[in-house]
């Protein structure tokens, strides 16, 4: 009986697979790998593409969408991406992410953005205020202790 | 003197604000639920992220990455995680306490602290206590893509690269229990390195393509997926808090609403006392 290892595919945003193997394939950076039990340690990017995973004699697919490949001689962890990657994509979402850090600062007016919720609360205190002084008044006039 | 329909008129209105708290208490509570359960699905993820940098520092590696690397402390970079929304108890005010009390002492040390602040409470927040803002995003909603925090890292990341900062921190709230949030802060960059190396022996990962690009990718989703970890856990802190809020909320206006009863049912009844008094007197007067 050949040896299993333990292989979990993970996504941000949730467990994809978990469980013993005999062996898998991934779309590495350099080509398709397949990697069995007591593979050396490696480290590698995914490219988009399949996952094939076979136990006994089950085989199932998945697809991941890139990531990032760790492999320990009896461990694997294949971390999927969720979101789509790529350099300029990243560069202009952190270009933005500035862009409306200075905005927001430069104009330090009172806050536009107060949502309803805000209003209700508002509102509530004003009430609570008055109900305060009408209490007040209510036991001046000995109607409430 | 305050008259029966003056105080109808306030029991009214505070039973339509007892309504709104109460509906808000609901939809907190439905909405808790679902954040942590997102909560749940975003842990295997950062486990085996945890896992492999784990490993990553007990390895030998030739190169060595700057996220890798202790620097002497002189600039921090802080990604601030508060909510989009008000009315969830002292949730932010609590977090951004503390955060202006760190800066402070950061500052009394000489070193410079730069921020990055997610939801549009740490935005307004920051309009006013001033510091050095480089990225902002608000309006994530209930449901954060990991795509919509790249940006705000990415600038966080740059600046470590460049040397801007010297390392990043995350402050978020920690979710203890539906009652109880505290606000946490942890460093995330350099990457510590774990005192158990020697036990593994001399090995070296093979790195596909090129170490540095692979480490690149690697340490770029750790800490996004610590962000993102960091957004998602302080949702559901956002909903507990917002749901214990507003019960007591409620409770209050109940209170209140049983005050004004008593306060009402008393005037009436001093109404018609002071009118039978007047009509027996009246009376009184004639037949006398």
């Amino acid at each position: 009986m050949s040896a299993t290892m333990q292989l979990d595919i993970v996504s941000a945003e949730g467990l994809i697979f978990s469980g013993k193997v005999d062996r898998f394939f991934a779309l590495a950076a350099n080509g398709e790998v397949g990697i069995l039990p007591h593979h050396t340690q490696l480290i590698s990017i995914l490219k988009p593409g399949e996952v094939r995973v076979v136990a006994g004699d089950e085989t199932s697919c998945f697809y991941v969408s890139g990531g990032v490949l760790e492999i320990q001689p009896d461990v694997a962890t294949i971390l999927a991406d969720t979101a789509i990657r790529a350099k300029d994509l990243d560069e202009a979402a952190a270009k933005e992410a500035m862009d409306r850090a200075k905005e927001a600062m430069d104009n330090a007016k009172s806050d536009l953005d107060v949502t309803r919720a805000q209003t209700a609360l508002a509102e509530a205190v004003a009430q609570m205020a008055i109900l305060g002084r009408f209490r007040d008044q209510l036991s001046k006039q000995g109607l409430m202790h | 003197m305050a008259s029966g329909k003056e105080i109808r008129g306030k029991i009214a209105s505070i039973k339509n604000t007892q309504k709104i708290t109460k509906a808000m208490e609901l939809v907190a509570a439905s909405k808790m639920r679902r954040a942590k359960q997102r909560m749940e699905a975003a842990l295997p993820y950062s486990e085996k992220i945890k896992r492999v940098i784990g490993h990553l520092t007990l390895a030998h590696p030739e190169y060595k990455h700057s996220y890798m690397t202790v620097r002497p402390v002189k600039r921090v970079g802080v990604v601030v995680v508060t909510s989009d929304r008000g009315l969830c108890g002292g949730l932010n005010s609590n977090l951004l306490r503390r955060l202006a009390l760190r800066s402070k002492e950061w500052q009394l040390q000489g070193v410079q602290v730069t921020f990055s602040v997610l939801g549009n409470k740490g935005v307004s927040f920051f309009k006013s206590f001033g510091g050095k803002v480089v990225a902002t995003k608000s309006g994530l909603g209930d449901k954060p893509h990991i795509s919509d925090l790249i940006g705000s890292v990415k600038v966080m990341l740059t600046a470590y690269e460049q040397g801007e900062i010297d390392e990043l921190w995350i402050m978020s709230n920690k979710f203890i229990n539906t009652m109880t949030q505290q606000p946490i802060m942890h460093k995330v960059l350099p990457v510590a390195k774990e005192d158990v190396a020697t036990a593994h022996g001399h090995w070296d990962y093979l790195y596909e393509p090129e170490a540095k690009e692979v480490l690149d990718a690697l340490l770029t989703r750790y800490v996004e997926s610590l962000v993102y970890t960091a957004t998602v856990e302080n949702i559901a802190c956002e909903m507990s808090a917002r749901m214990v809020a507003m019960k007591g909320a409620t409770d209050n206006a109940g209170k209140f609403i049983k005050e004004l009863q008593l306060a009402y049912n008393k005037a009436r009844q001093a109404a018609i006392t002071a009118e039978i008094s007047e009509i027996t007197a009246g009376a009184a007067a004639v037949s006398g």
